[in-house]
């Protein structure tokens, strides 16, 4: 483990029963989620992590006990290292707390996983689906989510598939 | 069909100012078909007269699915969607792929591999600029230097041509090293573009950088600090512009980059000039790296030769059973990394670029997810802009320098 | 126009009017300036120094639809950005023609997905495909002198 990251990762595993994992030189924290935004104001205010490098979000789908790890990966600009840390979170209409009050960049990070995963953020200030239409039915980037294909017309089921197929009003 | 998306005053009371409601001020809808939006993005504008009091910035119109897609295809296949994102910084968009995909599977591209990819994506950040160069001063008027630049950009091209056959969407950097060895011409016309470009950018200065009409529009317009940048995760010539000089290439560097000689050019205004300065004087620092890396181009094999996730070389098919069959295995089922996720991130054009990919040992990527600088950047487009006139808003769009694909994905 | 009802079907001066007419509008057709995604960049690189359009009579990119009558459509159409399409067809006068730029805007190229619709002829009538993804601006110039010989030989009983 990178000797910057060691005492962040001691304090922060101690103190919410973390579990700390290495893979390829990155070090993950799988946090209980009700104290990711705890853990995120001692990460900035105490070990100079200040920025929130990116937001998203796994669908472990068909596994419901957890069904989603939101991920949250902090960057340190002084000391120039990564650490992921990552919340579970159980059932299929989960909600997990803002990270917008301790780092602002999260708003649309979290609107996006929002819209594409359907996970839900309390008291965020803003909550709209940001990259689909307002309208849309279901979550995308959800496992049980069909990728949406479109069928391939072949000489023996042209005209089958042709009347499925969406015209427009031209 | 489905409708246009329209909003209420209801709809954007949180971020609308009361004013709004009495109809003091003036609510107008900006884009997404605006000549100076670069593409397809909406924002919605509260205007007390030709002053913006509230900005409300509304992406999504070019979400493609390509993480969804990309999680449906092997690795290798996922790799041809990459490209298309950033377009304006392809080869960039491959590279952080692949270097997450070396990392996940244990890959170490061999040094002429890692020298010609730090060349072609310094090249490519050369061309984003220029083309940024052209639009940018093109929005506040200033159409001229479109015509200059493009005449360069099509240079750098003709090599992304060369090596690769494709203009724009190259996908010439695989998992592993490289899709073939450069040409021999290659060489040539790098330094050729070495040789004209400074030449060219004193013309672009002398357009430009004390152009009092330029100076106007430019100064003291859509600053930004530092501490917000941060907040905000603003990253790039944008927060080079504020005076912090932070730069993935320098603090966490890949592709060996850290064995070249180069500066992080930065500037303590935050406006819209400062920007531009940074990305000037960033366009000089590629050139010294390319030149640096052209100088001492190692020679040897542009591949790992790990042929369980690297395919072997087409020379080998004919006379090996053993590449045949890895070959085979290859292209019909792919190869599967070990289960785990991980973080990989170089500096784009425009700020750092990450990309998340986890994987569950099969075949394809379990979760990919592309951390792109256009979208803090979109973010925090309404701190830059409130108090300005709607003219400013376009340069401060335009100097931010973003790519909506980029942001939509 | 106006001209085409008053000289009526007599022959001799119809053709050359005919003809007249349609050789005009294709030395100024007046592209409508909306760029989607890659292809649009590509459309840049035709308007430039490089490749110069203007040599075929299309100087002018115009921002307004209202002072347009070809549409490039360049680059991927969304779910969201569909309907705003439609809108500035729609807004269009005629004479208007649609130019499918590229692979996504043709077909859906790549993206065989939930987000993206697969060719923009689902939502407006295209008159000239374009292959590539992107195409070459020669490709473009290539499909923009193909429109012009469609717009050639167009008769003036279909006269909009």
């Amino acid at each position: 483990m990178n000797e910057l990251l060691k005492p962040a990762v001691e304090k922060i595993s101690k103190k919410f029963n973390a579990k700390v994992s290495e893979f390829r030189d990155e070090v993950t924290l799988l946090i209980p989620p009700e104290e990711n935004t705890a853990v995120a104001a001692i990460l900035r205010d105490e070990f100079d992590f200040d920025m929130l490098s990116a937001l998203t979000a796994v669908d472990y789908y068909p596994q419901t006990t957890p069904r989603f790890h939101m991920v949250y990966i902090f960057y340190s600009t002084k000391n120039k290292v990564y650490l992921n840390v990552r919340a579970p979170l159980n059932g299929n209409e989960p909600s997990i707390k803002t990270m917008e009050t301790v780092y602002p960049s999260a708003n649309w990070r979290e609107r996006e996983v929002w819209d594409l995963f359907g996970i839900k953020f309390e008291s965020h200030s803003d909550l709209r689906r940001i990259m689909m239409p307002p309208d849309w039915v279901g979550h995308p980037l959800r496992k049980d989510y069909p990728l949406g294909w479109e069928e391939v017309q072949f000489t023996f089921n042209f005209d089958e598939i042709d009347a499925r197929k969406p015209k427009g009003e031209i | 069909m489905r409708e246009i998306q329209e909003f209420t005053l209801e709809d954007l009371r949180t971020h609308l100012s009361p004013r709004a409601f009495t109809g003091e001020t003036v609510v107008l809808n900006m884009g997404p078909q605006h000549p100076s939006t670069h593409g397809v993005l909406r924002v919605i504008l509260e205007l007390d007269g030709e002053v913006i009091v509230n900005c409300i910035p509304d992406v999504g119109f070019l979400h493609t699915g390509i993480e969804k897609n990309m999680e449906a295809k092997t690795y290798q296949k996922a790799e041809v969607l990459t490209d298309r994102m950033d377009y304006m910084y392809a080869m960039g968009n491959i590279l952080v792929y692949c270097l997450a995909v070396e990392k996940l599977t244990g890959l170490k591209p061999p040094p002429r591999a890692d020298a010609i990819r730090v060349i072609l994506t310094e090249l490519s950040r050369i061309q984003s600029h220029l083309l940024w160069l052209g639009t940018s001063p093109m929005d506040l008027g200033a159409v001229s230097t479109f015509l200059y630049t493009m005449r360069e950009r099509e240079m750098i091209l003709d090599v992304f041509e060369l090596v690769s056959g494709a203009r724009m969407m190259t996908t010439y950097i695989r998992p592993g090293g490289l899709w073939r060895d450069v040409p021999a011409e290659f060489e040539g016309l790098v330094r050729e573009i070495l040789k004209v470009l400074p030449r060219r950018m004193l013309e672009y200065e002398a357009l430009l950088t004390k152009n009092p009409l330029y100076l106007d529009r430019t100064k003291g317009i859509g600053k930004i600090d530092t501490k917000t940048c941060l907040a905000w995760n603003v990253t790039g010539p944008t927060l080079r512009a504020t005076g912090m000089a932070h730069d993935v290439r320098k603090a966490n560097p890949y592709c060996g980059i850290e064995q070249y000689d180069f500066d992080i050019p930065t500037h303590t205004d935050g406006d819209i000039y400062a920007r531009y300065l940074v990305r000037l004087e960033e366009m000089r620092q590629s050139m010294r790296i390319i030149e640096q890396a052209l100088n001492k181009l190692p020679y040897g094999p542009i591949r790992d030769n790990n042929y369980k996730i690297v395919p072997p070389p087409r020379s080998e098919i004919g006379v090996s059973m053993e590449a045949l069959i890895h070959h085979f295995k290859l292209w019909t089922e792919g190869f599967t990394p070990p289960v785990g996720s991980v973080y990989a991130t170089i500096e784009s054009p425009r700020g750092e670029m990450g990309v998340f990919l986890e994987s569950n040992g099969t075949p394809k990527p379990y979760r990919i997810h592309y951390r792109t600088p256009s979208l803090p950047l979109l973010q925090a487009l309404p701190l830059m802009a409130k108090g300005h006139l709607v003219a400013d808003l376009i340069g401060i769009i335009g100097s931010i320098d973003i790519v909506l694909g980029d942001c939509d994905r | 126009m106006g001209i085409e009802q008053k000289a009526g079907n007599s022959g001799f001066i119809t053709t050359s009017l005919e003809s007249a007419i349609n050789w005009s509008r294709t030395k100024s057709m007046w592209p409508l300036l909306f760029g989607l995604s890659c292809c649009a960049i590509e459309m840049m690189a035709m308007q430039a120094s490089s490749y110069d359009m203007s040599r075929f009579g299309m100087e002018l990119m115009r921002a307004s639809p209202r002072q347009s009558d070809l549409m490039i459509v360049a680059g991927r159409v969304s779910q969201k950005m569909g309907p705003v399409l439609r809108n500035l067809y729609d807004q269009m006068p005629d004479p208007k023609w649609v130019i499918a730029l590229g692979d996504c805007a043709s077909c859906g190229g790549i993206y065989n997905n939930y987000a993206v619709y697969q060719g923009v002829d689902e939502i407006v009538p295209v008159d000239v495909y374009i292959s590539g993804c992107p195409p070459r601006p020669e490709g473009l110039i290539h499909g923009i002198l193909t429109l012009y010989e469609k717009v050639r030989g167009e008769k003036l009983a279909h006269w909009k």
